[in-house]
């Protein structure tokens, strides 16, 4: 079964088209990475899967319930951590998670069980009884992560879960996450890291200006861009030869560097193997120096499959 | 299982309220401002206005005052809006719009919340005001009525200020909005009487629903009261306070639920 399913999700703000018949299908027990610029309807689409918003247009269902027919039974199947830690400075840890149990209907004893039981399970039982306002950023977004699990939810919405978080707060998430979907729940995750969902995720769906632009595994989703092949060579009479050689199995004319005497090409991953590209160099004469191949990143398939707004926003990010 | 179901709004409200009160026990600044406020207010405008102003009959200003504050007291909605617009704009809110619960719950266990909170500001500042020379002069039971017609009026205050909080969807808004509350509670008949304002500044006061209440307060309590300037809701305090009341949570409850359950745009 499905545990997330839409069909054509649109939705407008005044004149901006935050979705555009967006699909989306994601597996029970499987991580989904939605990734996508900013602007792109990453949170409208969480916020309309999580019944908080509703479209314009289209239909969904979560965990088998309709988002507009059965939406408090699928509120009763989610858990939601948004962009910012929805959690309260002014309350301890511990506050926090118990009174979101009484919210739940566990009752105050089995609240307090759970919140101690959760709170000791992801470290953080030694804060507990602080309040949160004393918490660093990253112990905060771990505390909203618990706070959506109070009841393990059959789907969990993460809203750039990592987003400006400590490095061993990230790992502590990731972790959570991983053991979370081993035991059967379904995550769908919004993350503008690329390595976030490489690591994390089993399906990543590229969205762009509302519409899904890429979607598949990530090893898939690299497969599409194919492989960088980079040769270096001796001299400026060996870059022709090479690019002649290269051509072979390129995707694309090779691009030729005069300056730094190197030539890269794309090619089909598994099309060519390195020791078959360098016996066929060598029997071209070519005074190859150096010869690499390179799997793709998720950030070249994110490039590549996205606008210009995208590269440019990425740059700057890459530049901050 | 489906008779406990029926009480899980009511659940959901009081551990709404719970979380509310919660806070404030932790909040110790927010603690000391609601023990602070009401004797820094008798204080200030008791002695620096009451050394001044003469209220009409020669009676005591302090005895005059002190209802006028306690309706200022029940007016006071920058607890509710900026609480509201904190958990609008922190994510709280929507984590609480994803919960299997009544949607309505929530604000309904904030406002009985606020309205314990209330309470709690009016005792200790009718205990100042006895401090300083006021006194009940009419029976109990007017004197229970008025104490209820205050509480209710903060009630529906409480739901005017979670509904500003909600449309402002921001915390420093909503505190910056807090300042433009002054010439609410200022242009009535709380600190003078409105008998020497211009004639249409007067109008306003004499029609602003803090002027009705504080009126009705006064009357209920047996203190000084001010001229009526013949205007119906200061001739019939009880009746216009009352009815100011009703009108505010007719208007708000609606409004603010549904803006609560609806969610911000986005």
């Amino acid at each position: 079964m499905q545990a997330i399913e839409a069909r054509g999700l649109t939705k407008s703000f005044g004149a901006i088209r935050a979705l555009n018949k967006f699909d989306l299908t994601v597996p029970e027990g499987t991580i989904c990475a939605l990734l996508g610029p900013n602007g792109a309807g990453k949170t409208t689409a969480i916020r309309i899967l999580a019944t908080l918003t509703s479209p314009d247009a289209g239909t969904a269902s979560v965990a088998g319930h309709d988002i507009a027919r059965q939406a408090a039974l699928v509120r009763g199947c989610i858990g939601l951590a948004g962009q910012h830690a929805a959690v309260d400075d002014d309350l301890t840890g511990r506050e926090n998670l118990v009174i979101l149990g009484l919210m739940h209907h566990l009752g105050r004893r089995s609240a307090s069980r759970r919140a101690d039981e959760m709170l000791a399970e992801h470290g953080l039982a030694d804060a507990a009884g602080r309040l949160v306002r004393t918490w660093s950023g990253g112990m905060r977004r771990r505390l909203d992560l618990l706070a959506s699990l109070v009841v393990r939810p059959a789907v969990l919405f993460l809203d750039e879960p990592t987003t400006g978080v400590d490095p061993r707060s990230r790992a502590a998430i990731w972790s959570s996450v991983r053991s979370l979907a081993a035991s059967g729940t379904t995550v769908l995750l919004t993350t503008q890291y690329l390595d976030e969902a490489d690591r994390l995720a089993s399906d990543v769906v590229i969205i762009e200006a509302g519409r899904t632009v890429a979607n598949g595994s990530p090893e898939a989703l690299k497969d599409t861009i194919g492989t960088r092949v980079v040769v270096a060579v001796e001299g400026a009479a060996d870059l022709s030869a090479a690019a002649s050689v290269a051509s072979r199995w390129a995707t694309s004319p090779p691009a030729v560097d005069a300056e730094q005497l190197r030539l890269t090409a794309r090619v089909a991953t598994g099309s060519v193997t390195l020791p078959e590209l360098v016996r066929h160099l060598d029997a071209a004469g070519v005074r190859a120096q150096d010869v690499s191949f390179r799997r793709p990143t998720l950030d070249e398939v994110f490039l590549d499959r996205t606008g210009g707004s995208a590269r440019d926003e990425a740059r700057k990010e890459a530049v901050a | 299982m489906s008779v406990t179901r029926i009480w899980w709004p009511v659940s959901d409200g009081l551990s709404a309220a719970e979380r509310v009160l919660t806070k404030l026990r932790h909040d110790q600044t927010a603690l000391a401002l609601t023990v602070g406020a009401p004797v820094v207010m008798v204080l200030v405008f008791g002695y620096v206005f009451g050394s001044a102003i003469a209220v009409p009959g020669g009676e005591n200003y302090r005895a005059f005052l002190v209802p006028g504050l306690f309706v200022v007291t029940a007016a006071n909605i920058t607890p509710s809006m900026v609480g509201m617009a904190r958990d609008a704009s922190r994510g709280v809110v929507d984590r609480f719009r994803s919960l299997p619960i009544s949607r309505v719950a929530v604000p309904f266990g904030q406002a009985a919340a606020t309205a314990v909170y209330g309470a709690v500001s009016l005792v200790l500042m009718a205990l100042c005001g006895l401090a300083v020379g006021w006194r009940i002069s009419n029976g109990t039971g007017d004197a229970l009525t008025a104490l209820g017609l205050l509480v209710a009026f903060q009630i529906a205050m409480t739901w005017v200020g979670m509904y500003l909080g909600l449309v402002l969807g921001r915390e420093e808004t909503a505190a910056q909005a807090s300042i433009l509350l002054f010439p609410v509670t200022g242009l009535s008949n709380v600190f003078v009487p409105a008998s020497g304002m211009p004639a249409w500044l007067r109008t306003i006061a004499d029609w602003n629903p803090v002027s009705a209440v504080a009126a009705a307060t006064r009357q209920l309590f047996g203190n000084p009261t001010t001229p009526a300037n013949g205007a119906w809701p200061l001739e019939h305090p009880v009746t216009a306070a009352l009815g100011w009341t009703v009108l505010l949570l007719v208007v708000f409850v609606p409004l603010c639920t549904a803006r609560y359950a609806r969610g911000r745009a986005g």
